[in-house]
């Protein structure tokens, strides 16, 4: 799906997530944050780069691995993220949706 | 898309590895949907919860048809400790967490842990014998009050 976001044309997939992480700059994670009613501040950047890092490596996303990663504990993840910080935060960071179970 | 789904209700009674798993990724996945969930640790899943017993849990191997094996060879001293070694390693393949780390993600993600009244008088056993992070020990009573809302599921495992 193609939408504009924040002045910007990108493509989606049905559910939000960006298919083509280099159309992602700050600005449309500021906007697809607002739409999950996140408001963006200097720790959920970290957590955004973070994931963004781990993306670039081809590394599998997991909620053991926010625990491991030194970056975030798993509370406040859930605190900055409500309702499935690992989709939210995914979403915004303009990667895609993790598949792993766990 | 959204689910519809609120609240999952886990009522764990066993205690060989494959049946904790279960309850627990599927507790954790709910979380990870942004779904309220609960277990309900009650008879033999209150191993899972007990400090001393929790990482010595094991897979049984006998009476089990899909381990492939003969029940008589099952039963033979060392099949148990091998065959658990050989799934947790393959667990640990996938980045499934052992079940202490696994209780401590659980409760840092808000689900709610509890031990069965009856069981734990039934085993005799204290509050220490717990592990710290569950949230209280309740009678079937207090747990089904915990489902009165709407769009909750229970499941028995």
């Amino acid at each position: 799906m193609e939408t504009t976001i924040a002045g910007y044309k990108i493509n989606t997939t049905e559910d939000g997530y960006l298919t083509d992480f280099s159309q992602w700059t700050k600005e449309i994670g500021i906007e697809l944050a607002k739409e999950q009613e996140i408001e963006m501040t200097d720790k959920h950047w970290e957590v955004v780069e973070f994931l963004q890092g781990k993306h670039k490596e081809d590394a599998a996303l997991s909620i053991r691995g926010i625990k491991k990663s030194g970056v975030i504990d798993i509370k406040t993840f859930y605190a900055l993220f409500p309702g499935g910080p690992l989709k939210k935060s995914t979403l915004i960071a303009g990667i895609p949706k993790p598949k792993s179970c766990i | 898309m959204a689910t519809t789904v609120k609240k999952m209700l886990f009522i764990l009674s066993k205690a060989t590895i494959e049946n904790v798993y279960a309850a627990f990724i599927m507790a954790n996945g709910a979380r990870m949907e942004g779904i309220e969930s609960e277990i309900f640790f009650t008879f033999f899943g209150l191993e899972a919860i007990q400090k001393k017993k929790l990482e010595h849990l094991k897979v049984a191997t006998v009476g089990n048809p899909a381990m492939h094996i003969p029940t008589m060879l099952g039963g033979l001293p060392g099949m148990e400790a091998f065959a658990t070694k050989m799934m947790k390693k393959e667990m640990e393949k996938l980045d499934m967490p052992p079940v202490g780390e696994f209780l401590e993600i659980l409760s840092d993600s808000g689900a709610k842990l509890w031990a069965c009244k009856l069981a734990v008088e039934m085993f005799h056993l204290k509050e220490e014998d717990l592990i710290d992070d569950i949230d209280g020990i309740l009678t079937i009573g207090d747990f089904y009050n915990r489902a009165n809302t709407e769009d909750c599921h229970l499941l028995f495992i």
